[in-house]
């Protein structure tokens, strides 16, 4: 018994030990890139690539600041990104083994310049809006013909949500963009910091509350794609991967997904090294691979999300590159506004706030 | 030496496994909130010998207990976990009830089988269990369909993401730990105590209340506490089956972890669910132990 013990051991360790020397762990976002890619990448670099999956930045940040994650690339959001580096918990990029740097978009990275001043510890992966998705037949018909589908309108107006909660509203749990959008809403600074201004957002939801189904950050894809509810407060991406499911799957569903024009918040998340990845050689390398503009197209035709990399456009199809939900019009840029990080005590504020509205107490 | 060691092990397991993670809790429930990792302040640095450990105690304080007196959010939390678990109790034992005491009266070789069919749902992911519920109860679910067809109801029933649906989920997951202590106690109870019962006039019914009931306390009680306790704390269930007006404890936690980052006031709050615990856990023990010495 003893010996079997010792030999298992003993055969974990070396297993343990030759696994951080081939292995690359990614943490990435669900439902977030196409699959192939990760068989690719083995192919190509012979490195073993692990790939896990989270829908929300908190559980990702946690992990990042207990420390010890054991992954080598994760993709924090702006915000969160920023938070997290200064706290330490990324290293900066080795731009000498990342010759594919130079087919990244300067538009972009003049954005989330903001959150991580010359891009030092970041690339962009991905980039996106929190808007509105509906199933059009349903809401024209709770609605009328004139369902004012591309506004706020249609989910902080009580009028509009008595009628919607027949056939199912679902909200993003996510305050850090569910409290822009109602500040938005009402006029008033989205990226607000003051608690004052903040709590005003208490009175956009109290009306509306009882007509929301369900706060969660992932499963209304499948419920959209599904006919199970009718409208979702959601990201661009997830929303046209709900649209796309409902064609594949021939049920008469049609989703579509507009960025209120009021304004909408317009995020990235970006793809980092923890400071203590176990193989930031590996981490370099696939942060390479994506950078390569054929991956990145790939990746994007896949999830109908917008890129940070200019080279990857002359491969994207047209239905990515030519939709203005996905890549929108100079224009309709000008209307999308960016947040940035909450203090600590603002932060606990928006909590509370954020459990008050979801729970009533 | 041997006896000694054999009383030891015991009291090494608890202090392994509950009083060292309490204690590290503990200690960060009494620390501050930073922007660092491990994102809380002080830290213990034996490198700076005595005068560091000095420091470290001196920099602790209840500051986070006395915050979750400020905010009725907590105490509400608790007293909701404490009522779901409650109800949930209630509804396990009457459902587990009758599953037990139908396997104790089944016929002898039937019995392995049965016991195996209680707990063969172990075999599979808590988690795609719980999911599964999730495709039977949804608008467009297994439950909805089956009940339109039959013609029960004309329009589907909104039971996911909803109280309803976490006692389900509850009753769902629990149910084999008060079937498996109530079924013990019902087994071994002598069948000639019913028959002399009736003999001297009882009626079944009346046999059952004053002699089965009786007799399979310990059981009900064992079941009730190995459902309650968990229960308490459960947030996998209320999470993925309730609605976000299901209050749970152990939501509130989560959320001080995750949302606002808050390791301090997140240990706060576990200690005293720990607390709130305790009691129900010293109960239990204490019933666990008459029922021994009452078996010799």
């Amino acid at each position: 018994m003893r010996k079997l013990i010792l030999t298992t051991t003993a055969t974990l360790a070396l297993s343990a030990l030759s696994a951080t020397a081939q292995e690359v762990r990614v943490y990435n976002w669900s439902d977030y890139i196409d699959e192939d890619l990760i068989t690719e990448f083995e192919q190509e670099t012979g490195l073993k690539l692990v790939y896990d999956v989270f829908d929300s930045n908190e559980v990702l940040e946690t992990k990042m600041l207990a420390g010890g994650s054991g992954y080598d690339v994760v993709v924090p959001s702006g915000t969160f990104l920023q938070r997290q580096i200064s706290a330490g918990a990324f290293q900066k990029l080795d731009p000498s083994k990342l010759p594919n740097l130079d087919n990244m978009w300067d538009v972009v990275e003049q954005r989330t310049a903001q959150y991580d001043p010359d891009n030092a510890y970041s690339i962009n992966y991905m980039w996106g809006t929190t808007g509105i998705g509906v199933n059009v037949g349903q809401v024209k018909e709770l609605l009328g013909e004139d369902a004012p589908i591309d506004s706020w309108e249609l989910v902080f107006n009580p009028e509009n949500m008595d009628k919607l909660a027949e056939c199912g509203v679902h909200f993003l749990d996510a305050p850090a963009e569910m409290i822009p959008a109602a500040l938005k809403y009402i006029g008033e600074d989205p990226n607000s910091h003051d608690p004052d201004v903040i709590a005003k957002v208490e009175e956009v939801y109290a009306p509306v509350r009882d007509s929301i189904q369900k706060f969660h950050s992932s499963e209304y894809i499948n419920a959209l794609a599904n006919g199970d509810i009718c409208v979702a407060v959601g990201w661009s991406g997830d929303i046209l991967q709900a649209r796309d499911r409902a064609v594949e799957a021939e049920n008469g569903v049609e989703i579509a997904y507009n960025a209120p024009k009021e304004g909408a918040q317009m995020w990235f998340d970006q793809m980092a090294i923890p400071i203590d990845a176990p193989n930031p050689d590996g981490a370099h390398t696939f942060l390479n691979f994506i950078m390569d503009a054929e991956n990145m197209a790939a990746a994007s035709n896949y999830v109908y999300y917008a890129n940070g990399n200019k080279a990857s456009q002359e491969y994207l199809v047209e239905d990515v590159i030519g939709d203005p939900a996905i890549y929108p019009s100079e224009e309709a840029m000008n209307n999308l506004f960016t947040t940035t990080p909450y203090p600590a005590k603002v932060q606990r504020v928006v909590t509370r706030l954020w459990t008050k509205i979801k729970s009533g107490t | 030496m041997r006896r000694a060691a054999l009383i030891l092990t015991p009291y090494l397991w608890l202090l392994a496994l509950f009083l060292v993670p309490f204690i590290i809790v503990l200690k960060i429930s009494l620390s501050d909130t930073a922007l660092a990792i491990p994102p809380y302040t002080p830290t213990l640095d034996f490198g700076a010998g005595w005068q560091g450990i000095k420091d470290f105690v001196g920099a602790l304080d209840f500051e986070n207990f006395t915050f979750l007196t400020t905010d009725d959010l907590y105490w509400k939390a608790y007293l909701s976990s404490v009522r779901i678990a409650l109800i949930a109790t209630t509804l396990t034992l009457l459902v587990g009830y009758p599953i037990a005491y139908g396997m104790a009266r089944a016929p002898e070789h039937w019995r392995a089988t049965l016991m195996l069919l209680v707990i063969l749902p172990f075999w599979t992911s808590f988690l795609i269990r719980v999911y599964s519920w999730m495709g039977i109860l949804s608008g467009e679910g297994y439950l909805n369909q089956f009940l339109l067809w039959i013609g029960l109801i004309s329009e589907p029933l909104t039971i996911l993401n909803t109280p309803v649906a976490v006692y389900i989920g509850i009753v769902y997951t629990y149910l084999p730990f008060m079937i498996l202590p109530v079924y013990a106690a019902l087994e071994r109870m002598d069948g000639s105590l019913l028959e002399a019962a009736e003999d001297l006039g009882c009626s079944r019914l009346t046999a059952f209340w004053l002699i089965t009931i009786p007799l399979s306390k310990n059981g009900i009680i064992a079941g009730c506490f190995l459902v309650f306790i968990p229960t308490i704390g459960e947030f996998v269930i209320p999470s993925l089956l309730g609605g976000s007006q299901t209050l749970m404890i152990g939501k509130v936690l989560w959320e001080e972890f995750f949302n606002n980052r808050d390791w301090p006031v997140a240990s706060a709050v576990a200690v005293i669910l720990l607390l709130i615990l305790i009691i129900p856990i010293i109960l239990f023990q204490r019933n666990e132990q008459k029922q021994r010495e009452a078996d010799g």
